[in-house]
């Protein structure tokens, strides 16, 4: 599509321009050339089936091979059909290409837009008067015609390589490839506007550059917009040449250099943050709510699977621990289970097998190696038949538990018969850590949950940039603090748990083994404990 | 919630004793996932019972296919065995009993199928040859004293279990032991000579004649053990094996090459390697397909497109027949699960018995069918009312329907089985080698319509005789073995064909003798002109012989034959009124569970939030995102300009949306991106 739309562009500008920037879009035209190079790569594709298909080579593995062709249409078909599966037509492509790397055209390009945007609104600051609505079509027209080139030629995707600020432009004009300029600039000065108006409240000082100002004198000169620019144009081409020369050498600026504490905001902290957080509706509210709807549908067949011998992974975009979350209290009211967060910092198989032997099974005696745990655990299950135990595990693909020993241990609990997985999984690679005797272990059903819900428990162990810092992982220190405390101080911090439970007011965040309670237990009481559902939280207000 | 803490990351619940005890049924969770099912119990006990059966007959197969490799296997173990007991002077068996006997096993590359040979072969080795049968993985042996240790425990299990409980408390000590192979070596010496006395009450009596049974030991994956561990355990065991008598038994994934690739000659030569193959792994995907869908013995059937979903994610991806019958299995709960009428999926006589007590809910699904209306409209006008308003005349018509469907199946098979018989061995095997993909194609589309078919006829009437005739036999041993009345006309013009083949013998006979008198009479002086002229007249008189030869009639006459065969049984099964009920379709939603694509979904839910969130507002182009979407996703696409960096600050002014969204929002971006 997009190199089609660029040929049509091509065929009009032969028609009319002839300058230097055709010259300057033909070295920024580079990208549509590697996109054709791509749908060249697919045509050949076709034409291996062509000549394949005819000849009927002689072994039957080769006709296997040969199948191929089935094969990959079989795929792109059902990935049309899918309802669920995504709806990338254009097959793989796009999802499992190379990252391309970014030309340095691109670059330079980018580099002279940002050098012109501050400019741009500068002048539009100056001049807060009546006058600004015919003075910056004829400022942006003026001063930048290599710019407009640029922003007539790209196609979206490249556009929104340059400053996030040209996102709302984007978004905002609806593309007309028009070669009436008149229309665009009319267009563009709206833009313009609206970036001046954002500019204003960021009131950011920059001192005026002298070619600022020299742009602004052709500006000021008389232009009509209707007269075909030719002349003009022929007129500014050493214009042209010295802004080339400009956005080649500004290197300096390539990307936007304001930062947080340019903004004249306080770095807030938690309590504030969550509190502004949750005044916040989200957006698609409805539709996400349906899609929820959708998934608790599928609770009683999740069951119904888990039951007949196979595991359940969930995968998508979004946390799909609120979607866990309810199936537990719908489903699993009455049946021993086990909810493990992969994502907290210390979690381990260890402590996971800890829990099943000590808390489900009642067990108290140690064991020499968590292989040796695993085996009693096998057989105890095995022995049992009548025992039944589900396992939810939030994040089976985190940093904790990817490794190959956690995931083979789970695997063979998960390979039990009356064990039931049911997990989740986030990241890009997840499948990449199971081979075929994991996925066997496993035996997995896939559902796709995509729920694009904030990932707020998942990143709660980790540092927000807007929230004060105290110190670096918070959380992983305390962990070390806890595994360095003898049994003996784990029960008194128990027992001292016991004593204090009046004073504090949620249980759920001090279990049993939670010895910290006495360092926390001083600076407590001051906070409302809704606020506070995390270690990192937690720590900010002790420490 | 009570699922998050700061100090722990499991969280049990046990719910009171006596709620627990009141467990659901599973047949609950069928029920209740759909709102107005109907006969979800009788559903779900006809899913059990199809599937039990289903799985005994694969593990029948797998015991099948394995017994040839098993039973040469143990002949292998005795044999070499036998060599310990006799304790001969022999020269040549001294130099032999350096050598420890190997069966190295060529598994493939089927990985995740190799647990269950093993297991098998572990207990038929129990059962035949000895008790002491230790199996190894390389992951349990990173050195030589675990290797040590591991054979040494299993060992003393394989003991244990034998003999009385009461030893358990020893071998828990025993445990910790350092191990040797001088220890395993007396440790053995006195097992065998108290097994000696204990032989007669054992359960699992190894053949009596048998004063030291072997020790077999296995290792799964031969090729990621280290070479070292192996190296030296060969060469020390290959010291010990006159009193330790060792057979090993490797499993090979790739090929046999890997053993002399992984140990020098030294340490190979010390090793008496025996090689045994394993059946193929597309071999038994073709004779479970054989046993499990071709065939009328279970009504479930898989339309084209899940046979295809299937048998690819077999191929391409793992090899795996567990993985195979995974996917079956799932196929045939999806199709209980989610067609009501698939109560009907049993066999004849019960679904004819079940049909009368349909209700009227399931007679409006029955009419709802697309195959059923396209066969009301086929229909005179008075039966069509009929069909559509009294529930018994369609009951009735249901069932000889429901009858016609199988007797369809019946026919097809064979005709199936015949054309395979033909097609099967033609070069270049137009219609494919297996008969899996015969069937495939035959499900596709109509194979009449289709090239190859046409070219395989067309190879058909090129063939000589005798091949014709062994095809011709193998097709009536098909239609022999089956014993059913309705081809049986078929296999008597079978057999005509074959008689007729036969006569010609004779008749060709004396046709050679023909011309050779002809030719003989020919040979007379002639000129150019006559000659030219006689010769011209042969080559006319030879063809137009040729067309009226016999047997290329006869030919003729037998391809198109097998085409009507074709013609009328092997119709597509869309084609047939109530096909829905024994068919699953539902391609997607299987190829969703089994085989799914994460990053697809993730990709799209970024880059398309359309997709998943039906709201006007965000549709838009290809590539374009429109500011209103989740912020997520205008996030990515940030991500994916500039990958480097995303300035907060000029996006959340860009965008419109207050800051602190920003925030959550590169929190939740996190976990995807950190690769």
């Amino acid at each position: 599509m997009m190199s089609k739309l660029e040929s049509k562009e091509d065929k009009m500008l032969e028609v009319q321009f002839v300058g230097d920037d055709d010259v300057l879009n033909h070295i920024l035209d580079r990208e549509g050339g590697a996109k054709i190079k791509k749908e060249r790569a697919q045509l050949l594709v076709n034409t291996k089936k062509i000549i394949k298909k005819p000849e009927y080579d002689l072994e039957e593995d080769d006709q296997e091979v040969l199948k191929d062709q089935n094969y990959v249409e079989v795929l792109g078909r059902h990935v049309q059909e899918s309802l669920k599966n995504g709806s990338a037509t254009d097959g793989g492509n796009k999802v499992y290409s190379f990252q391309n790397r970014k030309h340095p055209e691109k670059m330079a390009k980018l580099a002279s837009e940002l050098a012109k945007t501050p400019r741009k609104s500068v002048s539009s600051n100056l001049k807060s008067d009546p006058e600004i609505t015919i003075d910056i079509p004829q400022c942006s027209k003026g001063h930048s015609a290599s710019d407009k080139v640029q922003l007539k030629n790209n196609d979206k995707s490249e556009f929104l390589s340059t400053a996030p600020r040209g996102l709302r432009k984007r978004l905002i004009v609806p593309r007309f490839h028009s070669d009436s300029e008149s229309e665009y600039s009319a267009s563009n000065s709206e833009d313009d506007e609206g970036v001046a108006q954002e500019c204003e409240e960021n009131t950011n000082e920059v001192i005026l550059s002298e070619q600022i100002q020299a742009q602004n004198r052709v500006v000021s000169a008389p232009v009509c917009k209707e007269t075909p620019s030719k002349k003009m144009r022929r007129d500014k081409t050493s214009d042209l040449v010295e802004e080339y020369f400009e956005a080649h050498s500004s290197s300096k600026v390539l990307t936007s250099d304001r930062t947080l504490q340019k903004l004249k905001r306080a770095k807030l902290d938690q309590q504030t943050l969550h509190n502004l957080l949750s005044k916040v509706s989200p957006s698609f509210s409805a539709e996400l709510k349906q899609l929820n709807q959708q998934y608790e549908q599928l609770f009683h067949k999740w069951m119904l699977q888990l039951h007949l011998g196979f595991n359940i992974v969930l995968y998508g975009l979004g946390s799909k621990r609120d979607l866990l979350e309810r199936f537990r209290t719908t489903m699993l009211q009455d049946c021993i289970h086990v909810v493990i967060n992969g994502f907290f910092p210390g979690i381990s198989v260890k402590s996971i097998l800890n829990s099943i032997t000590e808390e489900v099974l009642n067990h108290m005696g140690t064991f020499r190696s968590v292989l040796d745990q695993l085996d009693w655990i096998i057989n105890k299950f095995k022995e049992e038949s009548s025992l039944e135990l589900f396992l939810l595990i939030h994040n089976l693909d985190s940093q904790m538990l990817r490794g190959d020993k956690s995931q083979q241990i789970i695997g063979q609990l998960s390979s039990l018969r009356n064990i039931y997985l049911i997990a989740s999984i986030d990241h890009l690679n997840a499948p990449l850590m199971w081979d075929h005797a994991k996925q066997s272990l496993y035996n997995w059903l896939w559902y796709e949950t995509t729920t694009y819900s904030h990932y707020t428990e998942e990143t709660s162990y980790e540092n927000s940039l807007l929230v004060k810092q105290s110190g670096s992982l918070p959380l992983s220190s305390l962990t070390h603090v806890l595994r360095s405390l003898t049994p003996n101080a784990r029960t008194s911090g128990e027992a001292d748990q016991e004593t204090r439970n009046d004073n504090v007011p949620s249980k759920t965040f001090f279990q049993k083994d939670t010895p910290l309670i006495h360092v926390m237990h001083l600076s407590w009481e001051p906070f409302d404990l809704q606020i506070v559902s995390s270690g990192c939280s937690c720590m900010h207000y002790t420490t | 919630m009570a699922t998050s803490s700061v100090s722990k990351g499991c969280f049990v619940f046990k719910p009171d004793f006596k709620k627990r005890k009141i467990s659901v049924p599973i047949e609950d969770y069928f029920n209740k996932g759909k709102n107005e099912s109907e006969d979800s119990k009788l559903r779900f006990e006809t899913y059990q019972l199809i599937w039990q059966q289903m799985k005994s007959e694969t593990e029948r197969l797998q015991e099948e296919l394995n017994k040839n490799l098993f039973d040469s296997l143990i002949e292998f173990l005795q044999k070499s065995h036998s060599g310990f007991q006799k304790n001969s002077r022999d020269w040549g068996c001294q130099i032999k009993l350096r050598e420890i006997p190997t069966a190295a096993l060529v598994l493939g590359v089927n990985v995740t199928d190799h647990d269950l040979t093993f297991r098998s072969l572990t207990e038929v080795l129990q059962n035949n040859v000895t008790p002491y049968v230790v199996s190894l993985q390389a992951k349990d042996c990173p050195d030589m004293k675990h290797f040590l240790q591991k054979l040494a425990s299993q060992l003393m299990d394989c003991n244990v279990d034998v003999q009385s409980k009461e030893k358990e408390s020893v071998q828990v000590t025993q445990k910790k032991i350092h191990y040797s192979m001088d220890s395993l070596s007396t440790w053995y010496m006195s097992v065998t000579q108290k097994t000696d006395v204990k032989m007669p009450r054992k359960k699992r009596t190894p053949p009596s004649q048998w004063q030291s049974p072997p020790v077999v030991l296995i290792l799964k994956d031969m090729e990621s053990f280290t070479t070292k561990v192996l190296q030296d355990f060969i060469i020390i065991s290959s010291q010990h094996l006159h009193e330790f008598p060792l057979i090993l038994i490797f499993g090979i994934a790739t090929s046999p090459v890997v053993v002399h690739r992984m140990l020098p000659h030294a340490v190979s030569s010390l090793l008496c390697i025996e090689l045994f193959q394993s059946l193929s792994c597309k071999e038994h995907l073709t004779t479970v397909l054989d046993k499990l869908l071709l065939t009328t013995q279970f009504p479930f059937k898989l339309s084209e497109k899940v046979l295809q979903v299937l048998t690819n994610i077999f191929l391409y991806h793992d090899f795996s027949i567990q993985n195979f019958i995974k996917g079956l299995q799932l196929s045939l709960l999806e199709h209980f699960y989610s067609q009501p009428l698939s109560v009907l999926c049993c066999n004849l006589p019960e679904a004819k018995r079940r049909i009368n007590f349909l209700s009227d809910n399931q007679c409006e699904n029955i009419r709802r069918l697309p195959s059923f209306r396209r066969y009301v409209e086929k229909q005179a006008s008075e039966k069509q009312v009929a069909l559509l308003t009294n529930e018994r005349f369609l009951k009735e018509e249901t069932q000889s329907l429901l009858e016609n469907l199988h007797v369809y199946h019946t026919n097809y098979f064979l005709v199936l089985r015949c054309l395979h018989q033909f097609t099967s061995s033609l070069p270049k095997y137009p219609l494919g080698r297996q008969i899996r993909e015969l069937y495939c194609t035959c499900l596709e589309k109509n194979i009449r319509d289709s090239e190859e078919y046409a070219s395989a006829l067309q190879l058909l009437r090129m063939l000589a005789k005798d091949e014709l005739m062994a095809m011709l036999q193998k097709c009536f041993k098909v239609f022999k073995s089956s014993s059913e009345k309705q081809l049986g006309n078929t296999a008597k013009r079978i057999e005509e064909f074959l008689a007729q083949f036969q006569s010609l013998d004779a008749e060709a006979k004396e046709e050679e003798e023909d011309t050779s008198e002809s030719q003989s009479k020919g040979l007379q002086k002639t000129d150019l002109y006559h000659l030219q002229k006689s010769l011209l007249e042969m080559k006319e008189l030879r063809r137009a012989s040729k067309r009226q030869t016999k047997f290329e009639v006869l030919r003729e006459q037998l391809v198109s034959f097998i085409d009507s065969l074709a013609r009328e049984y092997l119709l597509l099964p869309e084609t047939q009124p109530l096909h829905e009920v024994l068919y699953f379709s539902a391609a997607h939603t299987l190829r969703q569970h089994l085989n799914a694509a994460p990053r697809i979904a993730l990709h799209t839910a970024l880059n398309n939030p359309y997709y998943y969130l039906k709201n006007e507002a965000l549709r838009s182009e290809e590539g374009c995102i429109p500011n209103v979407a989740p912020d997520i996703c205008i996030a990515y696409k940030l991500h994916l300009e500039c990958s480097r960096l995303i300035n907060l600050v000029d996006w959340s002014e860009l965008s419109n949306i207050p800051l602190y969204i920003c925030a959550t929002s590169s929190l939740s971006i996190h976990p995807m991106m950190d690769t």
